[in-house]
């Protein structure tokens, strides 16, 4: 039994079959990563895990508990924390605060009316932030505008944000889209160290053969809304029905 | 002090000083002179409306400055206040406390009422539905619920609500020993007696409505400091930045959104039930969408999102609305009775367009400006200047080091 069971999930959008029968087990402490070329339904698999979308088929369970049906703040307090395409951080609030939220959202749940409390008292929340960005190297930017940084620390505080909530599931969407080289390394670097640090089990979703073949344990290929493969990142590469349907079109990597 | 931070608490004294002093701040004009009766605003319905209008601001503030939803029917609630303040006078007695207690629980209902159904929308469909929603309250309050001859006129109609020498007032008297309607007092002491004091050419005025009010004022802008600065402040101002974040972050946004709505329709309503203690009179007109429009107007004219800017904003535009239309063309032509006739006279009627009935242009323009100009409001305006002088303080500071 894996920590994230899909069974026969099915989405349809109007004319569009965009997931049919898709079968995927993660392993607890493994990187999974679901690729496919443009169009194969990896993101609207990705938002049934998340809450965004409702399956018209099948059942997602999340370490025995189904998810379906739940809001997607109720899915993180489960313990699936997301990182999106773009990052998505709290860009009016500076670097420490943004930091804060998810440790408070994680200790004190989905709402809590604390108007009276005061920030001045809150060390422990404070010490667990500035820990945590210590520890992603960004702690001389605990003053910053999140908003002025660049993609690739924006990125990194999004990681870190979620990272903070201790969460038995990182779900990753295409989480080095549109960076800069160097800032895919980086990127490639802090989640292999992740990986190597914590009892994490991650899930990604990837366009770049080279950021997935330097994490994934496991790939699932999906072609048009329907995984093809399921194997070890060493079978996926020579397969034949993988390079007809993706790879044949970036032989380079 | 009292949980705040040094920045905050100095602040807090800053706005306390001015509140407290206010009498003597807004009069420094000797009494009599032209100039007194033009800019001095140091009489007690004036200051009133300042701390009033300031403590409506302010708990807008709460709402629109940190989770940036505009709502744009927040006068509902001041309506809402004043009649359940004068109910209060009416029925009960007239001690203000009470009535403001109500003012506030009955504003507080309807806000969590109104937030419900219109925090199912954000950006403009939310300020449209609250704009529909406080227009209907209007209406209601102007016809259907204020009809003087049927058994269940909760507001009176177009007359407004007021007092009448035969309510019941169980813990009061319906009339005086003398025959007229009793006044609202705090314990005993009447809200619109006065103190005068004569020094020299100038006459300071201290009201007990306007301490009361400027007391109340102050608590206000405390716990909305608190407020700002708690982590409930900070997940509103999350709020503002980035629902989906928040959402996927495992935070429910709404119960904090409309937490944040009925907050500042508590603060609302207190507003109302104050202004109803000064004069115990309510009319729908305090919930038209004009009203509503001004508190938008006040907030972003001080600073929204700021501490202090609302309490600015709320002073500025009562201060201008009240000297502008002092002004008319007689005033106008003591003034320019130094320009040869004919450019006099052209001058006064261009001018005549901009004053007395006219203030609203006037008024106008300035909110353009300030818009256009300091996108911060007036709050903005201040950090530029403090900017300037500290710019100077730095380079003077630079130009030592190298000395050294």
């Amino acid at each position: 039994m894996g920590i994230l069971e899909v069974k026969n999930v099915g989405k349809r959008f109007g004319g569009l079959q965009a997931l049919s029968n898709v079968e995927l087990s993660v392993k607890e402490n493994t990187c999974h990563a679901i690729i496919g070329p443009n169009g194969a339904g990896k993101s609207t698999l990705l938002n049934c895990f998340v809450g965004k979308l409702m399956p018209d088929t099948g059942s997602v369970m999340f370490d025995g508990q189904s998810v379906l049906g739940r809001t997607p703040y109720e899915i993180n307090q489960m313990g699936i924390s997301r990182v999106f395409q773009t990052p998505e951080i709290f860009g009016d609030l500076n670097v420490l605060e943004n930091m804060m939220i998810p440790i408070f959202a994680k200790r004190d749940g989905a709402f809590r009316m604390h108007a009276f409390e005061n920030m001045l008292d809150e060390r422990e929340v404070v010490e667990k932030a500035e820990h945590m960005l210590e520890e992603m190297g960004m702690a001389d930017a605990r003053n910053d505008h999140a908003a002025s940084m660049s993609r690739g620390n924006k990125r990194r505080l999004e990681i870190a944000m979620c990272l903070s909530q201790e969460p038995r599931l990182l779900l990753l969407d295409e989480p080095t889209a549109g960076m800069a080289r160097a800032d895919t390394n980086n990127t490639i670097d802090l989640l292999k160290q992740i990986k190597e640090e914590r009892d994490i089990t991650i899930a990604i979703i990837e366009h770049d053969m080279h950021v997935v073949f330097s994490l994934a344990d496991r790939i699932t290929v999906l072609a048009q809304g329907t995984p093809l493969v399921e194997d070890d990142p060493e079978n996926i590469k020579g397969h034949p029905k993988v390079r007809e349907a993706y790879l044949g079109e970036t032989q380079a990597v | 002090m009292l949980g705040l931070n040094k920045k905050d608490t100095l602040l807090f004294w800053i706005v306390a000083g001015m509140a407290l002093l206010a009498p003597f701040l807004l009069n420094p004009f000797p009494e009599g002179s032209s100039l007194a009766q033009m800019f001095n605003a140091g009489y007690p319905d004036l200051m009133q409306r300042f701390v009033i209008f300031g403590i409506l601001v302010i708990g807008f503030n709460i709402l629109f400055g940190l989770t940036g939803y505009l709502s744009f029917g927040h006068a509902a609630f001041l309506g809402i206040g004043s009649y359940s303040a004068v109910w209060m006078f009416k029925l009960v007695g007239m001690n203000v406390i009470p009535a403001i207690l109500l003012a506030m629980i009955v504003s507080g209902i309807f806000a969590l009422l109104i937030g419900y159904v219109s925090l199912r929308r954000s950006g403009i469909y939310f300020s449209i539905l609250t704009l529909a929603i406080a227009q209907m309250c209007y209406n209601m309050a102007y016809s259907v619920l204020g009809n003087p001859a049927s058994n269940f006129n909760l507001t009176n109609g177009e007359t407004g609500l007021q007092l009448s020498l035969d309510d019941a007032r169980v813990l009061g008297e319906s009339v005086t020993a003398d025959g007229a309607l009793p006044v609202t007092n705090f314990f005993g002491l009447a809200m619109r007696s006065s103190y005068q004091m004569d020094v020299g050419g100038w006459l300071f005025t201290f009201n007990v409505g306007y301490y009361l009010s400027a007391i109340i004022m102050l608590i206000s802008f405390y716990v909305s400091i608190r407020i700002f600065r708690s982590p409930f402040g900070m997940m509103l101002r999350a709020v503002k930045s980035n629902q989906q974040r928040m959402n996927y972050t495992g935070l429910n946004t709404r119960p904090y959104i409309l937490a944040a709505f009925v907050i500042s329709g508590i603060y609302a309503g207190l507003a109302g039930g104050l202004l109803s203690s000064m004069d115990p009179l309510a009319g729908a007109e305090r919930m038209h969408w004009t009203a509503s429009g001004e508190i938008v107007i006040m907030a972003i004219l001080g600073g929204v999102g700021t501490l202090i800017g609302p309490v600015l904003g709320a002073g500025f535009n009562e201060y201008f609305k009240n000297i502008l239309s002092k002004i008319n063309d007689q005033v106008l032509h003591d003034w320019l009775a130094f320009m040869p006739d004919g450019i006099e006279n052209a001058m006064v009627g261009f001018l005549h367009y901009f004053v007395g009935k006219g203030w609203h242009l006037t008024l106008g323009i300035m909110f353009m400006l300030v818009i256009i100009f300091l996108p911060g409001g007036l709050v903005e305006g201040g950090q530029r200047i403090a900017n300037k002088f500290g710019r100077k303080k730095n380079s003077d500071e630079t130009k030592q080091t190298p000395a050294e």
